[in-house]
């Protein structure tokens, strides 16, 4: 077939014209005949107690349809927001689940909690009506560092929780790890924090909720990364809606990270909303909203201890780390500072026994949940400054200590101390990569030469593993969650060979219209241009479990190539019939069923054509028709690694890091089209770079304000932040998915934090610098060099 | 009031609250979705359009700025005038995987545009310079400057055709 385009070309995105041409279809480009417009009454406030709410001025304020609070949500029986985790302890005690009510009920635990919904005509009415809400507050000291809030004497946020402590969780061997630490000839240790981040996918979260009373069916359009999940969280959770009255959309989205890929109370409260007004609904954030409600993400404080023996090999590892959920547990939340993190602290090493002690904390601040990456970031941060910590504690190089611990490509499968098995890895092989194409071997000339300028430079590494392709089901029921994590995918072939594919991955710009199609076109011999990937609408996609975790390709693409393979397995016999031949002689390839060792053929389309219009056709032993559906459940992770290595300039005058130069080796499976995983790579090491130099989510301690509440106070990345990134892969294949992938949506946001701040503190070892806290601004920066009281002006 | 401007090539006539800003004006009652609205502070850049040729954020700009003058938004960018063609920026973009998610886009088009028609020669700290005031979350900026060198290079190839 001409026009086949497949695994490994890099074809231009389908997704593109629209976007390009300002004609994509997200969330706020939707109307609706009869749209009002909705707006939330978020708390100013930290922690108070609600006391009431005087309703009657807002009510009475010009095209104001509702006003609805957490007594209405009561008056109606409505569930709490649910969460997806259940955690436990040492002991089996699950975690303190409080209720998340999707209206505060009784007392605000953040600032931006929601305490009222309204509607008018227009947003601008609904906006007016919103600031006369009389709410009256009984205001509380809030509690918003995870250190603070275990402290005795802190705000209480819930009184069933005592010390805010929703579980205390662990993982590992504490014995073995103890026992270890004994036999050491050294402890390296190390106090670090891992700061809270903020998402901001560029497009701010919004929702349309419409009922027709005609049908009793629900229809909600959301900027979200799962929309089958929505529908069942919300309909069967929280709201009560029959699951086949509610249809979820989420059309065009612009950006998620994460951030996407919850059930917000939002889409609760608008849907209930749109039942009561009868008339569509339509709520967009604001930047500003977006930042006191999107869930946020890392904040760790952990101190870590690494046993080694008299050559730097690694005998234990032990990390205590303070986790902020925030006010509320929210869909993933427990599950991304225990699950996703502890398994990850073997990294690519041999470290023979591993134990993680979590502390699980609330405070007044936004849920904390998922965010790229989702605490494998914050165990590679651990893991990779400590590796530094020791190898300069005990005088080995960098990246001798390093190979000395690394897991041989030869010991794969690779069973960690800590739950998980690597599949497949080569570390030593994406380290030699990167060594190379990062010419290591020439730095210290480049160093000389920003001395001269009166610069420090520094050189930093990360390894790391990550463990993505969420998840095999069976395997995280046992960790406590309480969905499956399978993906399905329908292939629709039409009766003249052309295909439309449902999914139920979501594409918010990792390019699943063109990566699916290339699967599809491979498989099935048929023209790129012929296949059509539909996804993100629970009345056209049979279910899926969306799009996080770099699933997407590793689950997604796996229940497509399985449903692509039962297309050939039914085409087959149709093909044999047609051919009066024996189905095992039929072979496809490229397009044509043949019988081997013939020259009698069918094409593609003719068996298409004839299985829907069916006049010479088996139909009593098979149904007309050409359409295929499949689930699959993956066996095990996918686990992804390599090795990073970022070059900074430190300007002692200002304190400012600059990132010189960024290499990246990357392990991530069979690439189906490298433009597009390229693509993904330098996204997520970006995402990385700005947490280690530039974003800082932070509260005012007592009050509970967020004071990086906008773009002007928390700073991303911009173009001229960055040098050219050299990325490349270095792939072993996954032993277990159908096609080797391994997922690339998160590598690089795993493994850059550590190699850029290792480069910093590598910069300013000079001055007895040992560990440098993200972000390195620099004013942090500027400040540490004052204190070092050293010459700061390098010779 | 009553405002009267040229809008990607056809004369316009709307009637807008004086406070009404370009953004919404554009969005709303010209249902020109194309320009997308990503702050509340006019940091990120995805609403640029051009007024009067020259790069503005239309959340920054009221309604009566456009009496009398010459606006192009994204769904007017094109390759030549009436054809069905992609501007030579966009075909770059494409061309260099220069857009994920899409949202940014536009603006980002728009700024890139006013930054190739400024400057013939872009270096690449020009354009990473140039592109300040557009964020994007998704691409890490590489393919976009990329893409913005391309697209230059291919509007200046076109100007001496």
């Amino acid at each position: 077939m001409s026009n086949v385009i497949g695994i490994g070309a890099s074809p231009k995105r389908k997704e593109d014209q629209r976007f390009l041409t300002g004609r994509g279809n997200y969330v706020s480009d939707i109307k609706r005949p009869g749209m009002t417009a909705g707006v939330f009454v978020r708390s100013p406030h930290g922690h108070a107690v609600l006391r009431g709410i005087d309703k009657s001025a807002a009510l009475a304020s010009p095209g104001v349809i509702a006003v609805l609070t957490g007594d209405d949500v009561k008056a109606d029986g409505l569930g709490s927001l649910p969460c997806g985790w259940g955690i436990s302890d040492a002991k089996g005690v699950p975690m303190k689940e409080p209720p998340f009510p999707m209206l505060a009920q009784g007392k605000v635990r953040f600032v931006g909690d929601m305490v009222a919904f309204v509607v008018a005509e227009t947003p601008e009415q609904a906006d007016v009506a919103a600031e006369l809400l009389a709410v009256d507050y009984e205001v509380l000291p809030s509690v918003v560092g995870v250190l603070e809030a275990v402290r005795p004497g802190a705000p209480q946020l819930f009184d069933d929780v005592p010390n805010n402590i929703c579980c205390d969780w662990e993982l590992g061997d504490k014995a073995a790890v103890e026992s270890a630490f004994k036999k050491a000839a050294h402890v390296a240790k190390l106090s670090l924090v891992n700061n809270r981040l903020i998402g901001n996918p560029m497009e701010p979260r919004a929702a349309i909720a419409e009922y027709e009373p005609g049908t009793d069916r629900f229809t909600l359009w959301t900027t979200s990364q799962f929309p089958h999940v929505v529908r069942f969280l919300m309909g069967a959770l929280v709201l009560n809606i029959p699951q086949h009255k509610l249809r979820v959309v989420a059309p065009d989205v612009g950006g998620g990270f994460g951030v996407k890929q919850f059930h917000y109370g939002e889409e609760a409260v608008i849907t209930w909303a749109a039942r009561r007004v009868k008339r569509p609904i339509k709520w967009v954030a604001s930047r500003s909203e977006g930042y006191v409600s999107d869930r946020h993400g890392r904040d760790h404080v952990t101190e870590a201890e690494l046993a080694l023996d008299e050559t730097g090999k690694f005998l234990a590892f032990r990390v205590n780390t303070l986790a902020n959920m925030g006010g509320y547990l929210s869909t993933f939340g427990p599950n991304i500072p225990t699950n996703l993190y502890a398994p990850l602290l073997g990294g690519v090493y041999t470290t023979p026994a591993i134990y993680c002690n979590v502390k699980v904390v609330f405070t007044n601040t936004v849920p904390v949940d998922a965010y790229r990456g989702a605490g494998r970031p914050e165990a590679t941060f651990v893991l990779e400054r400590m590796v530094d910590v020791a190898a300069s504690e005990m005088g080995i190089d960098r990246v001798e200590i390093r190979r000395r611990n690394m897991i041989p490509k030869e010991a794969y499968p690779y069973q960690t101390p800590v739950l998980v098995q690597y599949d497949s890895g080569d570390p030593m092989g994406c380290l030699d990569g990167a060594l190379v194409a990062a010419d290591v071997k020439n730095f210290g000339i480049r160093k000389a030469a920003s001395a001269s300028k009166g610069k420090f430079r520094g050189l930093g590494y990360s390894t790391y593993v990550e463990a993505c392709g969420l998840a095999p089901s069976r395997f995280a029921g046992r960790l406590g969650a309480r969905g499956g994590l399978y993906e399905s995918a329908t292939v629709r072939v039409h009766p003249t060979g052309q295909v439309t594919v449902m999914i139920g991955t979501h594409n918010h710009g990792q390019g699943h219209e063109t990566t699916f199609a290339q699967i599809v076109s491979e498989k099935l011999g048929v023209a790129f241009e012929n296949v059509d990937i539909v996804f993100g609408d629970t009345d056209r996609v049979q279910f899926g479990m969306g799009t996080y975790g770099s699933r997407s390709l590793v689950v997604g693409g796996a229940a497509l190539s399985k449903a692509t393979d039962k297309v050939i397995a039914k085409g087959k016999k149709i093909a044999a019939h047609l051919l009066e031949a024996a189905e095992v002689d039929i072979q496809f390839e490229a397009g044509k069923f043949a019988v081997a060792g013939t020259d009698r053929v069918k094409s593609f389309e003719e068996i298409a054509g004839a299985a829907y219009v069916p006049h010479n056709y088996p139909l009593e032993v098979l149904e007309p028709g050409l359409e295929e559906q499949a689930y699959y459940d993956p066996v095990n992770f996918t686990y992804p690694g390599g090795c990073h290595i970022a070059e900074v300039e430190v300007d002692p005058e200002t304190g400012t890091v600059t990132l010189v130069n960024y290499t990246a080796v990357d392990d991530v499976g069979t690439v189906i089209n490298p433009m597009i995983v390229e693509g993904q790579l330098h996204g997520g090491i970006v995402q990385g770079v700005g947490q280690a130099l530039f974003e800082n989510a932070v509260y005012d301690e007592g009050s509970g304000q967020l004071l990086s509440g906008s773009l002007m106070d928390y700073c991303m990345p911009r173009a001229d932040h960055m040098p050219m990134m050299n990325v490349a892969t270095h792939s072993t294949l996954c032993t277990h998915t159908p096609m080797g992938v391994k997922g690339c949506g998160e590598v690089g946001t795993i493994g850059s934090p550590a190699a850029v701040i290792n480069a910093v503190v590598d910069a300013l070892s000079h001055l007895g610098v040992t560990h440098v806290d993200m972000p390195a601004t620099p004013n942090r920066i500027w400040r540490l060099l004052q204190n070092a009281s050293l010459p700061v002006a390098a010779e | 009031m009553q405002i009267s401007f040229t809008l990607n090539g056809r004369p316009t006539t709307v009637e807008a609250a004086p406070a009404t800003l370009v953004s919404e004006l554009l969005r709303e009652q010209l249902h020109l979705t194309g320009t997308h609205i990503g702050c509340d502070t006019s940091q990120c850049g995805a609403c640029v359009v051009h007024l009067d040729g020259l790069p503005v954020k239309s959340c920054t700009l009221l309604a009566p700025a456009l009496d009398g003058a010459t606006l192009l938004t994204i769904e007017g960018l094109q390759g030549a005038p009436g054809s069905n063609q992609m501007h030579p920026m966009q075909e770059a973009f494409r061309e260099h995987h220069g857009l994920q998610c899409g949202f940014c886009t536009p603006g980002m088009l728009m700024t890139a545009v006013a930054l190739a028609a400024e400057k013939p020669d872009l270096t690449e700290a020009d354009v990473r310079h140039g592109l300040e005031g557009n964020i994007c979350r998704c691409t890490g900026y590489q393919n976009i400057v990329i893409s913005v060198m391309a697209g230059a290079a291919a509007m200046n190839a076109a100007k001496g055709e």
